[in-house]
């Protein structure tokens, strides 16, 4: 058996083919072309269609009327606005149905996480019970159930149901009394402010004050009680300047008060319940992958139960419960887009909805409709990555 | 000395921490806040049981075929039996059932062949449900051959119509899912880039945007002498919403596998594709498949969402159905039978994946 000699005449050159970087290169500049010959046939096509269809281009329909009512809106509109107008509206109510979902279902998934862990045998089973049913049902048909079945058939108007004489429920929605606010009301909103700032500096010196002397002080209920109570007091000082104004029936339907539409209150109740699901398993795994080892140690050091559970298995926890909770609260915004379904008045809804079938102007329309989730998607990654970033564990 | 050569008969557990009132004591009523909360639960449990129970069995009406069959106090399933095989087959012809049910059993044997351990020849039967299968069904389902009526696809739908959007989306999205991984990946700028872009985008919109960009803006991007069915441009939509997901699977899953293993391959003088074909892939394969079926979960739940760009998939079909004038007011129970079709499916996979994830538990995560 000869061996080949290994040693290349020098000046030699292998082929360009068996070069790495060369092939690298050359690969790179064929997908180049490639994607931007396949965007050309795109871009060639859409061009040659809209034009055969007499549809010009360009975000100019955006000033024109809208010439359409929608049923909730956060700002001033009417029929008259424009089109403009109703991607911000749309935008809003998206926002405010996120916002609330993910309040609630942060509150329901972090409650049922939690007694899903319960030393109770009946406690646990039955959150598990709850994510078991909940996650595994598709959100548009919970949307529907608690929107076509459960909503659509209360009574009408003049059987309402009554919660006291402030809060009604029928087929048109809820109907709460509305909060008035008088001359001096202002007042509050700037203690309320005061109180926020007053907090955080006797947090801050109160973990300096920690750190130098070893003592500290319940901080925690300090700063509850300095939040709301110093807003109670003045608001008492300056004798209550509020007057609710109460929902009253007046013939077929109320009037006055605060009017929750149905479309918000089932798209709001499917998806906090579902969200929830998904978090309470978040929250129950974050809590199972800090090691028994760490609570034993803590315990060690004689600290007591109240302060393991704060300074040693939370703080962990919430490493690894963050991540995973921000990508289910952007699903939940994304998912917020399922109102269209049942015509609560949300972006897509009303912009990728309404708007686009009375302009005809799809391109632009979902382009901007992408582009909202895009960049939410994209503020939250950059949360996410500076959150990862400071709470790293610090390794060898 | 004193040697006791006997062995001391067993004692019984001391009384109170064996049989039903120490586990009572143990796990409900140890102490008096947990006591709270078990009556709590109890009670809880009791306004949710027996009313269900009561409305779902003791007073419902199961036989007939009109709504006058129905006494109206508890459930009225003759609802969903009279429209039990449009739930199922959507608007499909009713004398090419047969064709469907085929289908529908050939999926079932496959799918309890690859999930079953113990049968043999997994490797032919994964390729013949990838190559061969669609090719049947598609033959079947949509019929114009071999003297098979044809069936266009509007009609497909219910059950059907779920499956089908679910399981080609799968099986579509797998191969761009694993392309894009590697692409992200991999040390060439520009491909990574691309894939970055492609793979962020997808997940960044909801799911419903991409069906109305499929709907909407497909046929402008395509030249109009062209028209894209239906169900076709929304399992465009699907394949390419899921293989975004599927991607970052993947991704996950060449993560866990050390460096050392794709390394020692090429030392072997391996090519990139030897390595990632035959060292990297197949352990990364093994360690992916349970988020694999997680995601195929989420697909699963959101093919509903087809119904909003005009398909009656089983949601679709439900909601078709109780807007019907003879059938009027029917709406919980048409939504409770699809809640329960959706549940066993998602449930029984979700087990599935953590009976798998148990027995994959090699050893290799670190």
């Amino acid at each position: 058996m000869s061996v080949r000699p290994n040693v290349r005449p020098a000046g030699h050159k292998p082929p360009f083919w068996r070069d790495r970087a060369k092939r690298a290169l050359i690969f790179q500049l064929i997908l180049v072309a490639v994607v931007a010959a396949f965007l050309i046939y795109i871009i060639g096509n859409t061009q040659a269609n809209l034009s055969a269809r007499g549809i010009t281009t360009g975000f100019g329909f955006l000033g024109n009327t809208a010439g359409f009512g929608i049923g909730q809106t956060l700002i001033e509109y009417s029929s008259q606005s424009t089109y403009g107008r109703t991607f911000v509206i749309g935008l809003l109510n998206t926002l405010l149905v996120g916002g609330l979902g993910v309040i609630a279902a942060s509150i329901i998934g972090f409650i049922v996480g939690i007694a899903r862990l319960s030393p109770n045998w009946l406690i646990a089973k039955l959150a598990n019970a709850y994510i078991e049913t909940f996650r595994n049902i598709p959100l548009l048909l919970q949307i529907f159930f608690w929107y076509f079945a459960v909503l659509r058939t209360l009574p009408s108007a003049r059987e309402s149901m009554a919660f006291g004489e402030a809060i009604f429920l029928n087929v048109r929605g809820l109907y709460l009394p509305q909060p008035l606010f008088e001359s001096g009301f202002g007042l509050i909103p700037v203690t309320f402010v005061v109180a926020i700032i007053a907090s955080i500096a006797l947090i801050v010196w109160n973990k300096r004050r920690h750190e130098a002397t070893g003592k500290r002080l319940p901080v925690f209920w300090m700063s509850l009680v300095i939040i709301f109570g110093l807003p109670l007091l003045v608001l008492v000082a300056t004798g209550v300047p509020i007057t609710w104004e109460m929902p009253v029936l007046r013939g077929f339907n109320f009037g006055g008060g605060i009017t929750i539409i149905p479309e918000f209150l089932a798209l709001w109740l499917a998806l906090s319940i579902y969200t929830a699901s998904f978090i309470a398993e978040i929250v129950r795994s974050g809590i199972q992958a800090i090691p028994h080892g760490q609570t034993e140690a803590a315990q060690a050091l004689s600290l007591p139960r109240k302060l393991v559970l704060r300074l040693v298995v939370i703080p962990q926890a919430m490493r690894v419960i963050i991540p995973p909770l921000t990508s289910q609260y952007l699903n939940l915004i994304k998912n917020s887009s399922l109102a269209t379904a049942i015509g609560y008045p949300d972006l897509v809804s009303v912009f990728a909805g309404t708007t686009l079938n009375q302009t005809g102007q799809a391109i632009e329309v979902i382009a901007m409709t992408m582009a909202v989730y895009l960049i939410i998607s994209l503020l939250v990654s950059m949360f996410m990555n500076w959150f990862n970033a400071r709470v790293a564990l610090v390794e060898r | 000395m004193i040697h006791n050569k006997e062995t001391i008969p067993q004692q019984p557990a001391p009384k109170g921490t064996i049989g039903p009132i120490a586990w009572l004591r143990g796990n409900l009523f140890n102490g008096p806040i947990n006591s709270i909360f078990t009556l709590l639960g109890l009670y809880v449990l009791y306004l949710l049981v027996v009313p269900t129970v009561q409305w779902a069995f003791i007073d419902a009406d199961w036989i007939g075929d009109s709504r006058e069959d129905c006494s109206r106090v508890g459930a009225c399933w003759v609802f969903v039996n009279a429209r039990f095989s449009q739930f199922m087959y959507g608007l499909y012809p009713s004398e090419e059932y047969w064709r469907a049910n085929i289908v529908f059993a050939m999926f079932a044997g496959i799918i309890a062949w690859m999930v079953i351990p113990r049968l043999p020849f997994k490797r032919w039967m994964a390729l013949f449900a990838l190559l061969i299968f669609p090719v049947i069904s598609y033959v079947l389902l949509h019929g114009g051959y071999f003297d098979l009526p044809r069936v266009s696809t509007h009609r497909w739908g219910g059950l059907m119509l779920t499956l089908l959007l679910a399981t080609v989306g799968m099986v579509g999205a797998l191969p761009i899912g694993i392309v894009l991984a590697l692409g992200r990946r991999s040390n060439m700028p520009i491909v990574k880039t691309f894939c970055v872009i492609f793979i962020e985008f997808w997940r960044g919109v909801p799911l419903i945007t991409i069906l109305f960009m499929a709907s909407v803006m497909l046929p402008l991007f395509l030249p109009s002498e062209l028209s894209v069915d239906r169900l076709v441009r929304a399992l465009i939509g699907l394949t390419l919403f899921q293989s975004a997901y599927m991607a970052e699977v993947i991704r996950g899953g060449l993560q866990a596998i050390p460096k050392g293993q794709d390394e020692a391959a090429a030392a072997l003088g391996m090519t990139y594709w030897k390595r990632m074909g035959l060292i990297v892939m197949p352990q990364a394969l093994k360690m992916m498949i349970p988020g694999i079926v997680n995601t195929f979960i989420s697909l699963f739940k959101d093919t509903t969402l087809v119904m909003i760009i005009g398909l009656f998939d089983l949601l679709g079909i439900v909601q078709a159905a109780l807007s019907d004038s003879r059938w009027l007011g029917f709406s919980i129970e048409g939504y409770v039978f699809a809640a329960f079709v959706f549940w066993i499916f998602c449930f029984s996979m979700s087990r599935y994946s953590q009976y798998l994830e148990r027995k994959l538990n090699t050893g290799h995560k670190q």
